[in-house]
């Protein structure tokens, strides 16, 4: 008997949301240990049920109907339909890995009320892999709304301080609206095609295609919430708030996935419904993200260097990080989308490892400020280590999947625009640069000890219990886990090949339509190619990010490059903290997307 | 004047956004957000709207009679279900706000300068 | 950024924003020759194939039953996540409050109130088990009825204070249905999967169209939606009250 893969489709989700249910219900009987157990089970038994979908999907899509509702004779869908493709499943295997490692960092030590703690991580799982997965237009919209419910109530997890209520008010604000923004372009995308499947909204818009104008608006607005989720420019602003000062298991969820999932449902939503129609003005929509992308690296590399406080600084760093990823995305190319995957998933393991890192920190000394920090952390350098080899993968140096999915990139631009390979290098270099400053000083000792600023609190609340004197040993094991793997398994070509060839599939899931509506089964040709690699980009970053750090730490060079840094420090102003602040932006934003996108495609 | 809803929508989405952004209390501003919610409604209710229809309730009618779109009906009570769900979580974090700082101004922010 | 400056940027903004939902309204063309297949197939098909007369509820708990499985999971996670926000810490106790976050005092409500809290209880619970039991008939629902439910428990506060609807509502028992009500459309989920259907498939003998019964899964998932929403909606209001009103020496975390 052939193994029932089409019966694992559902677990992703399933299986996280009863267990959040029942933890729930369990709440006042269950012990610390059994439900630390029990989440870490579900979230493992999670990352082994999306294995077995990716590999059940190799040679093709898997197409399951929820209820069982199969699109009716008149190749009409009915009910809700997933498309699963290894790149699907491997993602949602790919959060549930993050949401295992965010977990064990969380062991024992770490503050939980209740078994609430444990729900929300659970739920928040099965929302991102219902994300990952879907292949209907509101069925996406709901895991989203269920992540950003989710992710709001985790950031302010620490509620008895100021900082997080404010990060999680910015975040449930500048989501919601963004949110509001896509369900009105689904509002208007249902009433010209009259369906939410995707291959059904699909092929509606060939057999009557609208006008341009309309398209262009109908793009943006669908993409809107999810374009504030990735923080994408000018969209961001939230992003620097609500991730710096969510609890350390949720910042890893935060950078390590929730923002690729954001970039992940835009190349959803843009190949899965709107690729054919817009085969005329594809130049446009690439001039556009690329646009978004190159401006939401460029500022948040610079802003990231500026920073002292770890978890802000890393939070700028995937501000710079989702940049360089939708640049890849923009080029709309299956080479360009394998290197954007690729990097999602080495980014966030990076960032995942970081986290923990700065997480570390805080439960041991109660504080992540560089300056306040300035040589303390001598007694554990080993993590400082960690950090500075994590810190080369930022600049996209092998054997990271970061440095293959520049590669990628690079042969994807096929000898034009020359600039992209400059902003690779120059936001890995800052954003790289940033952190090994920062572990220099902190771990090392490095620069002088700059008096700290008046404002900066000399330490934080601290998130976990226990002994603050030793490091625990699941919350090491997790940022190291957390760093292998991001290193391992890209090692082998086959790993890489397969994303070319998934990536070439996703590009093509307009062309699964018709199976979807009821036609033959479609099949996934491989197509291994991998480019050659070139190492001087890499290196150049490495060079670049040296000397900045050198020009930082050592005091003659620093009063020469004073001047150039307080130029960059007006970057900041615009990072005020207020949510209204943030709306305009969002406003004048989505505005001007859809005037960049209609202008192009008149 | 069959696009008037959708006028009406974007009167409110535009609205509500300006309510959001200039507020200066946190609760006036949740408020603000419930209106750029009605936006989605209004534009889900005119999608599915027919002239001349009724309900798609056939408990006392013949299912050939014209009705209205039932499927952005369903939309919309997940709809409301998320406005009730932003709604009390943002009232949750301006109550612990309020009790921090002993004001609810969204503008008095000191925790984020650059 | 000054406020003029914000303001500014979102004039800027709003008239893009005008312009885009222009553009995205007039192509449509107008209500009487829109037409939408999923309308269609809906409209036609609930009563002949689902023997529930109400659409609206076909497509929330059967055709699109998926949705509402997540819906009622964006309503726990947000019951869940005010419990945390709303939590007291043990840190907050020694110190004062702020000026003017004088913990809020009830005021005790008049016998008159009170009589009428009385008599609307009943009334209103049968009410909202009406609207719980009929949503695949008639307009109504687990999620319509269970909001009318949880104000019979939120009159109670109204009527006769705080300390009232402490002592009303076993509170432990709610937290336990708010689970159920959610792992429960879990659980009928896998019941369909579990004998080799699609996850969700309305697996139950579907009755005769009118009856309470018809309709097969559809009733039973609006009762477990109804017991989710009645119970998150009054562990919200528990929470938001024990938060503001109840007296700090009370409060053990």
């Amino acid at each position: 008997m052939e193994f029932p893969w089409r019966d694992v489709a559902p677990l992703p989700v399933v299986v996280p949301l009863g267990m959040a249910a029942v933890l729930a219900g369990l709440g006042n009987y269950i012990p610390r240990r059994a439900l630390d157990i029990a989440a870490l089970l579900t979230s493992v038994g999670t990352v082994a049920l999306s294995l077995i979908l990716a590999a059940g999907t190799v040679h093709a899509p898997l197409i399951y109907w929820f209820g069982g509702w199969k699109p009716d004779a008149r190749h009409f869908p009915i009910g809700i339909g997933w498309v699963i493709d290894p790149i699907s499943a491997g993602l949602a295997a790919f959060v549930a890995l993050q949401v295992t490692l965010a977990l064990l960092f969380s062991w024992k030590w770490f503050r939980v009320v209740k078994s609430l703690y444990h729900v929300l991580m659970l739920v928040f799982l099965g929302a991102m892999c219902g994300l990952c997965l879907s292949g209907d237009i509101f069925n996406l919209f709901v895991w989203f709304e269920l992540m950003t419910a989710a992710g709001v109530a985790l950031c302010g997890y620490k509620c008895h301080e100021e900082g997080p209520l404010q990060g999680a008010l910015n975040f449930a604000v500048s989501n919601s609206i963004g949110a509001y923004v896509t369900l009105v372009g689904i509002g208007f995308i249902y009433a010209f095609t009259g369906s939410l499947n995707f291959a059904g909204i699909a092929a509606a818009l060939a057999a009557r295609p609208p006008p341009p104008l309309f398209l262009a608006c109908v793009l943006v607005f669908v993409c809107a919430g999810f374009l504030v989720k990735s923080a994408v420019f000018p969209f961001h602003f939230w992003l620097a708030d609500a991730h710096a000062v969510a609890p350390t298991p949720v910042s890893v969820l935060f950078s390590g996935i929730m923002v690729e999932l954001g970039l992940y449902a835009v190349a959803r939503i843009y190949f899965g419904m709107f690729a054919p129609v817009f085969t005329p003005h594809v130049e446009a929509v690439r001039v556009l993200l690329l646009a978004g992308g190159a401006a939401t690296a460029l500022l948040g590399a610079m802003e990231c260097f500026l920073q002292h406080h770890l978890k802000r600084l890393l939070a700028f760093s995937t501000i710079s990080h989702v940049g360089l990823m939708l640049i890849a995305l923009a080029l709309l190319s299956p080479a360009a989308l394998a290197g954007f995957l690729l990097y999602a998933f080495a980014h966030g393991l990076i960032k995942a490892c970081l986290f923990i890192c700065a997480g570390i920190l805080l439960h041991r000394f109660g504080s992540l400020d560089e300056h306040v920090l300035h040589g303390q952390g001598a007694s554990i350098r080993g993590i400082g280590v960690l950090m500075v080899v994590a810190a080369l993968g930022l600049m996209a140096l092998p054997p990271y999947g970061t440095f293959f999915a520049s590669n990628l990139v690079d042969y994807a631009r096929h000898s034009e625009r020359e600039w992209i390979q400059g902003v690779y290098i120059f936001c890995g270099a800052l954003t790289g640069g940033a952190v090994v400053r920062f572990a220099l000083r902190a771990f090392f000792g490095l620069g002088l000890k700059a008096p700290v600023a008046q404002a900066t609190p000399q330490h934080e609340a601290r998130e976990t219990r226990g002994d603050y004197d030793r490091v625990p040993i699941p919350m090491a094991l997790a940022g190291g886990l957390a760093l292998a793997l991001g290193v391992l398994p890209v090692a082998l070509p086959a790993y890489r090949a397969a994303f070319h060839t998934y990536a070439a599939a996703l590009i093509g899931t307009h062309l699964f339509s018709a199976a979807v509506l009821g036609g033959p089964p479609a099949s996934i040709a491989p197509s291994p190619l991998l480019p050659k690699l070139d190492y001087w980009p890499s290196l150049t970053s490495l060079a670049f990010a040296l000397v900045l750090v050198w020009s930082v730490l050592v005091p003659v060079v620093r009063r020469g490059t004073h001047a150039v840094f307080e130029t960059w420090r007006r970057f900041q102003h615009f990072q005020t903290g207020r949510v209204g602040d943030y709306v305009a932006w969002l406003v004048a934003g989505l505005a001007a997307w859809a005037a960049l996108l209609a202008v192009q495609m008149r | 004047m069959t696009h008037l809803p959708y006028f009406v929508a974007a009167y409110l989405l535009l609205m509500g956004l300006y309510g959001v952004t200039t507020s200066r209390n946190l609760i006036h501003l949740i408020l603000c957000l419930t209106v750029v919610q009605a936006a989605t409604y209004v534009v889900l209710a005119a999608v599915g709207y027919r002239p001349g229809a009724t309900a798609p309730i056939f408990a006392d009618i013949s299912t050939h009679r014209p009705a209205v779109d039932p499927v952005v009906q369903a939309l919309m009570l997940t709809d409301i279900v998320v406005e009730a769900t932003v709604v009390a979580l943002l009232l949750a974090i301006t109550v612990q706000i309020k009790k921090r700082t002993g004001d609810v101004d969204p503008d008095r922010v000191d925790e984020f300068k650059g | 950024m000054s406020r003029g400056w914000r303001i500014f940027l979102f004039v800027f903004g709003a008239a893009g924003l005008a312009a885009a939902f222009a553009a995205l309204s007039l192509p449509l063309p107008g209500p009487s020759s829109l037409r939408s297949r999923y309308l269609e197939a809906i409209n036609s098909r609930t009563v002949p194939e689902r023997h529930a007369t109400d659409a609206v509820s076909a497509v929330n708990f059967d055709y699109r039953g998926f949705d509402t499985l997540g819906e009622e999971f964006i309503l726990f996670v947000s019951v869940s996540g005010a419990m945390v926000l709303l939590r007291e810490g043990r840190e907050q106790h020694g110190k004062l409050l702020p000026d003017g976050m004088a913990r809020g005092r009830e005021v005790a409500g008049s016998d008159a109130v009170r009589l009428w809290v009385l008599a609307m209880l009943a009334p209103k619970i049968l009410f909202g088990l009406y609207v719980v039991t009929h949503g695949q008939l008639t307009p109504g629902g687990g999620f319509q009825g269970g909001v009318i439910l949880a104000t019979a428990a939120f009159i109670l506060y109204l009527g006769d204070g705080f300390d009232c609807f402490r002592r009303v509502v076993p509170h432990g028992l709610v937290e336990i249905g708010e689970a159920m009500g959610a792992g429960g459309y879990v659980a009928i989920g896998l019941l369909a999967f579990l004998s080799g259907r699609e996850f969700l498939t309305n697996f139950l003998p579907l009755g005769r169209p009118g009856q309470v019964t018809a309709a097969g899964t559809m009733p039973v998932i609006s009762l477990l939606t109804g017991l989710e929403v009645t119970a998150g909606f009054t562990l919200l209001m528990f929470s938001f009250l024990q938060e503001t009103l109840t007296p700090k020496e009370d409060i053990d975390e």
